[in-house]
Parts: structure tokens; C-alpha cells; sequence
């Protein structure tokens, strides 16, 4: 403990000064540096999260949009390089995909909404982690370049706004937020700057992801703080609160060597892209479908106190290890160890009694649902 | 009089005769952040100077505390298993975690002083 990080050559988003003025501890994250937590502490932000209204910078995650010469064709486009359903999408609907590879792994994870009136100028804004965001413009731009415009935004920084008093805190500067419903978007005057707003978030809580330009972002964050209610939580909270509502995290949870069949997102594959494929992998991905993958992304609850950390080996009762932990930790909201990871397929079903190999003990536990805090989206 | 010293991985040591108290400092409660977890030894487990002792977690990471001097555990203060919190709210104090017969009161005197220690962990910033 105690050896000071280098933070030589990382970034810094446009709210760096105010994350200091709030006491935030920063530590490097993504190439970044960044809060992770503030005087307050990861275990009350969490809660603050759950009961009021929390706010965190999450600036470092790009933003890139997609538009051509109409929206079908912006939609065809990206449905090459992702396996979801893009051109069924509503104007100001958004939803969760994924990049795979040609061998059905999963390259990063995003948001991808449709911005627009239901016209030919509608356009997809997407939404990527920090760490990949260089890798998929390269990506989007190899592939995509002769098919439509792929245009960075980086530029732009992000806030979420979450937690079950989000909605009135966003109403009182952006009254016109009190109709969007969960994973919509649509642009958005917020305390006097044009913004664009989504109901969305990483936490299983109601609430918004707020894109801004960086020139305004200080501002606007500013004035979402200046709502009692609102409290600022850094990435500490971030990871325990997706945990807990059973969300992945890239590089963690999926990755490269993960096809969204074993990491059970078979539900962000939607039907006639599953049946019909002409993505990256598809191949794999149907055989997967129809025969079942050999290991599958569930949760594990321990039974006892001691959290089990990413990378812990989990066995059946007779000792042999059936796979491995890859987010874990303890959950505030559950008051108690929380886990998710692969098994083999053969003993995914939940209640199966497993074993983790912390520091060399076997542990019992049980694969269990997710999420394991209910979610509270606004339908 | 009993006397405290300190070691370099943030752990404190209280000497009454042969019976040495361990825990952690209150700098290393502050640097972990909220305990979630601890795990304590076996009664009657001999640990070496330098070697692990216990097991602290925090809702980041989980961290090893060493043995500060040699000896063999007589007693651990098992609140903490149920209340772990008790270790950022008392860390010097009733976050105590666990109590050694010491054979060598030699290795004590080799531990640094409240003074040193502080000088120490200013050093750190």
C-alpha cells in the first residue's frame, strides 16, 4: 500500500478541477485519470446511488455517430460489424449491442441509439468504453467507411445521472425529460445547454446519460450538483452498482475469447438478426444457439462473508474446476459477497452448489440470477 | 507502560509484557476505504515477522496484514467478523485483530515510533 500511481501521460476529462475541488481521489483508469471515489466513500456513495440520485463523469467513454444518406442505410451498415437488430429501431430508441469478431467474440460493448424525426437524416449515436474507443473508430472506419460517415465525437463529454431521484432532479432544468422513457434519446435543453439526453444508465437505477459538448460540461454538471440530492460517485460505486444489477463490464466479463451465446446476451441479438446472421462470426454464433455453448455467464453468490475477486477459480463438489470468476466483490445493496462468472453449461441452472478457491480454501456458493438488485428503469 | 510501534506495511503493534496487540494504522483504514471483510487466524497458528497474519477487504480490493514481529496467536477479536466496519471507525482501538505471545522482543525495538511513522507516511505524499 501506499506507492504513489504514475500519472505521466494519462488524460483528463473537462470536469478534472472539479472532481478535485470535490475531494475526489483520482487514480488512472483507461488511459484517464479519474475519481474513484470522493470523501463520502464507495460504500455510502453506493447507497446514495440507490436511495437519491447520483452523478459521475464518464467522459473518458467515446462517442462516435453514424449518417449516410438515409437511415436505412446508416442501420444496414452498422448491422454488419454488430449483431443486433438496428434497422427496426424507432426514431429515439436505443439499444445495447455489441462489435463481434469472425470468431464470435465480443470486441467492446456500446449504446447505440437512433437520433432523429423518422427521416433520411436520422442518424446512430454511439457510445463506447474508454479503453476501446481508438480500436472501434479504426474498426468502424476499415469497415464501414465506403457504406456511410463515421464521425468521432470526442469532443463531447458524458455524465450519467442515476439512482430512483434522478427524474426529479433532471426535471427541474430539463422539464421536458419527464416523458422520455428508459432507452430512448433525443436532444435536449438541460439548464440552458443544448444537450443529448438518453434514459439509460450502469446501474440498475432509473435515470440519464447526458452527452455535452466540453466547453459546457463543468456547467452543466454543476448545475445537476446544485440539487441537494445529487451527490457525485465515482468508478469504486460504479463497479459495485453494475455488479449488483448483473451488468457486464469489457475486458472483465466479455471479451475477445467470449461470444454473446456463453455470456448468456443471446436477449441483445434480436430475432432476424439471430435467424437471418451477416455479422462477423455468425457462423459460430448460430451453431451456439442451436446446440448450446459449452460454458455460460451467470451470477454466484458465496455463501459466506468472504468476497470472491475476478480471476478466482470456481470447482464442482468434487473439486474440479468448472470455470472462474470474472467481476466479484461485495454488493452494499445485498449486504453481502456478490459474483459473476463462466461455468461449464452442465451446471449453469441457478441454485447448483459450486465451490470458489479463495487464497486456498474452498468456499461454498450457489450460481444464482441477476440481477441481484432488482431493476428500476423508467418503462 | 505499554508502547506502540509501527511497520512500514501499515500495521501498529501494542507490547504489554510478552503479549503483543496487532492491527492496522489509521492511515491504511484511510487508504482502503470502507472494510467489508476480514479474515482473521486460526488460534494458536505461529506466524513469522513479515508474513501474512490476516486478510482485510475493502469493497476495492482485499489486502494481506503482515505480522509486524513473530509469534504464536492467543486470541483474535472476532467482532470483527460480524461488524468489519469497526476497523475504519476504531482502527488503532477496537479494530484490533489479534493478539500474539511474542518470543522476541528484540523485533519490537526494531519498529518504528509514532514519530518515525508519521515522518514515514508524510513521506508517502
Amino acid at each position: 500500500m501506499g506507492a504513489s500511481e504514475n500519472t505521466e501521460n494519462l488524460k483528463r476529462t473537462p470536469l478534472y478541477d472539479l472532481h478535485l475541488e470535490m475531494g475526489g481521489k483520482m487514480v488512472p483508469f483507461a488511459g484517464y485519470e479519474m475519481p474513484v471515489q470522493y470523501p463520502m466513500g464507495i460504500l455510502t456513495e453506493h447507497q446514495h446511488t440507490r436511495s437519491g440520485a447520483g452523478l459521475f463523469d464518464v467522459s473518458h467513454m467515446g462517442q462516435i455517430k453514424l449518417r449516410g444518406e438515409s437511415y436505412a442505410q446508416v442501420a444496414a451498415a452498422l448491422e454488419r460489424l454488430c449483431p443486433a437488430d438496428f434497422l427496426g429501431l424507432a426514431p429515439g430508441q436505443q439499444r445495447y449491442s455489441f462489435f463481434i469478431n469472425n470468431a464470435g467474440g465480443i470486441l467492446d460493448d456500446l449504446m447505440v441509439t437512433r437520433a432523429g424525426n423518422g427521416d433520411d437524416k436520422d442518424h446512430l449515436l454511439m457510445v463506447v468504453n474508454a479503453a476501446c474507443k481508438e480500436q472501434d473508430l479504426s474498426h468502424l472506419q476499415a469497415n464501414l467507411n465506403n457504406r456511410c460517415e463515421v464521425e468521432p465525437m470526442f469532443d463531447r463529454g458524458l455524465l450519467a445521472l442515476q439512482g430512483p431521484r434522478a427524474a426529479a432532479a433532471m426535471q427541474k432544468i430539463a422539464p421536458e425529460s419527464v416523458n422520455m422513457k428508459f432507452m430512448t434519446g433525443r436532444p435536449l435543453n438541460v439548464g440552458g445547454t443544448e444537450c443529448f439526453v438518453t434514459r439509460s444508465g450502469y446501474t440498475g437505477e432509473d435515470g440519464f446519460e447526458i452527452s455535452v459538448a466540453h466547453d459546457q460540461l463543468d456547467n452543466v454538471a454543476r448545475k445537476l450538483l446544485g440539487d441537494m440530492e445529487v451527490k457525485p460517485i465515482g468508478l469504486g460505486a460504479r463497479d459495485s452498482l453494475r455488479l449488483e444489477a448483473g451488468l457486464c463490464l469489457y475486458g472483465n466479463d466479455i471479451t475477445e475469447t467470449t461470444t454473446p451465446v456463453e455470456a448468456s446476451l443471446v436477449w441483445a441479438m434480436q430475432k432476424r438478426r439471430r435467424e437471418q446472421g451477416g455479422f462477423p462470426g455468425a457462423g459460430i454464433v448460430q451453431r451456439q444457439l442451436a446446440e448450446g455453448p459449452s460454458r455460460k455467464r451467470v451470477g454466484i453468490l458465496p455463501e459466506g462473508r468472504a468476497p470472491a475477486r475476478a480471476h478466482t477459480e470456481i470447482a464442482n463438489e468434487h473439486g474440479e474446476v468448472i470455470g472462474e470468476i470474472t467481476s466479484g466483490g461485495f454488493g452494499p445493496t445485498v449486504g453481502g459477497p456478490v459474483a459473476m462468472g463462466y461455468v461449464r453449461a452442465d451446471l449453469a441452472a441457478i441454485g447448483t452448489s459450486v465451490q470458489l478457491m479463495v487464497r486456498g480454501k474452498a468456499l461454498p456458493a450457489k450460481v444464482a440470477g441477476m440481477p441481484f438488485v432488482p431493476h428500476r428503469y423508467h418503462r | 507502560m505499554s508502547e506502540v510501534r509501527y511497520s512500514q506495511e501499515h500495521e501498529w503493534v501494542k507490547l504489554d509484557g510478552d503479549t503483543a496487540t496487532i492491527g492496522i494504522t489509521h492511515y491504511a483504514q484511510e487508504q482502503l476505504g470502507d472494510v467489508v471483510f476480514v479474515e482473521l487466524p486460526e488460534i494458536g497458528k505461529k506466524v513469522e515477522k513479515g508474513k501474512e497474519l490476516a486478510m482485510v477487504e475493502s469493497v476495492k480490493a482485499a489486502s494481506e496484514v503482515y505480522a509486524p514481529v513473530s509469534g504464536e496467536v492467543i486470541e483474535v477479536n472476532s467482532t470483527l467478523t460480524e461488524t468489519p466496519a469497526t476497523v475504519n471507525e476504531d482502527a488503532l482501538g477496537k479494530g484490533w485483530f489479534a493478539k500474539l505471545k511474542v518470543a522476541d522482543k528484540g523485533q519490537f525495538a526494531t519498529l518504528m515510533d509514532e514519530a518515525a511513522y508519521n515522518k514515514f507516511v508524510e513521506g508517502l505524499h
